[in-house]
């Protein structure tokens, strides 16, 4: 069977912008991809295009098979699209909006079980011009799992979540990838993608700079670790791509507790980073 | 098919409670003609127009039930739907499984049950305070309903193509209400038709809304009154044949310039 999302030597241009350079990547069923990038760099854009909104200048894109651009309905319910959108709907309530909504897929979700999901059932009576922007973007993403999609779209769905919403939401998240459903993720919160995705994919100025699992990318997994310590009054710090021999060394030096002992390897965040900052250099 | 009617006739409740739940919307569509009958009714309530003892109240009637079509279909298509189409509405609706179809379903359903309750109040507000006789003839009902059938259907389609010429969603009343305002003061709902100017007539005679007071006036007005018309005589056919005109007309428009899309989005 192919895979879930197939994207080959996409090109779309806005005018003389090259919004997406030459993008290519798969997702396989049932696996999370979070694409990371600055603003600007073309994750929305090549998000637009799988989901069928923009037309690709050239290269191919299958979503499910099919080409987006030529999706029909029955193609459509197959999907779930969380938008970037906070001020439509202003004048429905929750479940009016959920209800309603369900009412166009073939085999959705019961409503209220989803209101619950997303921690809406306090606000099920609510107008959704009223809602904060972090519940109004528990109700996009109410809305785009409602259909039980296979294959689901988040455009930043956690923008404007305080921390306990948005662990709240990586749990259901998480919970559909248990359910086999495949996920291409954009988001600002490294951590996120760290979490939820299987692999990341950072994308720079319309190209993918560099794509692998959260933990390996960028050289992650043979980055040098630095391990800082105190001797006296005096920190100290030591970068070692064997960190656990050097800990050893210093534990038998000091015949017991080593002071202020941190051994830290380099994060996401900084792995990508230091990958814009190459991409910036190059 | 099928589907698209039932996804389209939910459209229709949805579209109703978002008519009538925004307050501007209400207010600017809905309520306008009743209030403005109540205010013109009042002002010129024992002005009499030269035939018979009819007042400009009844005059007036006829002319805001006519609006209360354009405001009902027009005004408010082309104004919400540029909104829609600003706040992700639109593409909301473009990326689920809905035959695009539902979406001009839901809207003209809703044009057509908000026309006829504001009607209904009209009527009342019409009979009960300024003395207006309604039609007692199955002629004149029969009338007053092709007449706004084929009002509401042009209006509507015109409204959904005009939908595109708003460059923003909040910038979609200052367009569209202007428009409207001339095309009432030019069609004799302000003032009587006869009394303008004939090239004042001449432009509005291009207009539905003209055809719309005028076909009105023929429903509500007693027998005889079509003397104090520009032609002496109602014209039924020729307004039937100009409203189908602009119906057919603005389907072809609708269907060629209709974008889901803001400007710049493709």
């Amino acid at each position: 069977m192919s895979s879930a999302i197939e994207v080959d030597a996409l090109h779309k241009a806005y005018g003389d912008v090259l919004a997406v350079d030459d993008v290519s990547f798969t997702v396989e069923h049932g696996e999370c991809l979070a694409l990371l990038g600055p603003n600007g760099a073309g994750k929305t854009t090549t998000t637009e295009i799988l989901e069928g909104y923009r037309k690709a200048d050239s290269g191919s894109a299958r979503v499910l098979g099919v080409d987006p651009a030529k999706g029909d309905l029955t193609w459509k319910a197959r999907l779930g699209i969380v938008l970037q959108a906070d001020r439509d709907l202003g004048d429905l309530t929750v479940r009016e909006t959920v209800s309603h909504f369900a009412d166009y897929f073939p085999d959705s979700r019961d409503p209220d079980e989803v209101i619950a999901a997303v921690g809406l059932t306090e606000k099920a009576k609510a107008r959704n011009g009223k809602l904060s922007g972090g519940q109004r973007r528990r109700l996009d993403v109410a809305l785009g799992i409602l259909g039980r999609p296979e294959v689901l779209f988040l455009d930043e769905p956690t923008t404007g979540f305080d921390p306990a919403a948005r662990r709240d939401f990586w749990t259901l998240i998480e919970q559909l990838k248990a359910e086999g459903t495949t996920i291409l993720l954009t988001t600002h919160y490294l951590e996120e993608a760290e979490r939820l995705a299987d692999r990341v994919a950072v994308i720079a100025r319309g190209r993918i700079v560099a794509c692998d699992a959260p933990g390996r990318i960028g050289n992650r997994a043979d980055a040098q670790a630095i391990v800082s310590w105190r001797e006296g009054d005096i920190d100290l710090t030591e970068a070692t791509s064997e960190p656990t021999d050097f800990v050893r060394a210093l534990a038998e030096r000091f015949d017991g507790e080593i002071p202020a002992l941190q051994v830290h390897r380099p994060t996401l965040e900084e792995i990508y980073l230091s990958l814009l900052k190459m991409e910036e250099e190059r | 098919m099928n589907r698209a009617i039932t996804l389209g006739r939910r459209r229709i409740v949805l579209e109703l409670r978002q008519f009538f739940r925004d307050r501007e919307s209400a207010l600017f569509n809905f309520m306008l003609p009743m209030i403005l009958l109540v205010i013109f009714g009042s002002v010129f309530a024992n002005q009499e127009i030269g035939f018979g003892d009819i007042t400009f109240a009844q005059y007036f009637l006829a002319g805001m039930i006519a609006s209360g079509i354009l405001y009902t279909s027009f005004q408010n298509l082309a104004i919400a739907i540029p909104m829609e189409r600003d706040d992700s509405t639109l593409k909301r609706l473009a990326g689920l499984p809905m035959p695009k179809a539902a979406y001009f379903i839901g809207k003209a359903g809703m044009v057509f049950v908000a026309y006829l309750a504001q009607v209904i109040i009209l009527l009342i507000v019409g009979v009960l305070f300024f003395g207006i006789n309604l039609p007692s003839t199955a002629d004149r009902w029969f009338t007053f309903a092709w007449v706004s059938v084929l009002g509401l259907l042009s209006c509507t389609l015109l409204g959904i193509a005009f939908s595109v010429v708003p460059r923003q969603g909040k910038g979609a009343s200052a367009i569209v209400a202007p428009i409207v305002l001339v095309l009432q003061f030019t069609s004799g709902v302000f003032f009587v038709f006869n009394d303008l100017p004939t090239w004042m007539q001449n432009f509005a005679s291009i207009f539905p809304l003209k055809w719309l007071t005028q076909t009105m006036r023929y429903v509500f007005l007693p027998d005889g009154a079509e003397v104090i018309e520009v032609a002496g005589e109602w014209q039924l056919g020729l307004s039937a044949l100009v409203l189908t005109a602009w119906t057919i007309g603005g389907l072809v428009l609708a269907l060629l310039v209709f974008r889901w899309a803001p400007r710049g989005e493709r």
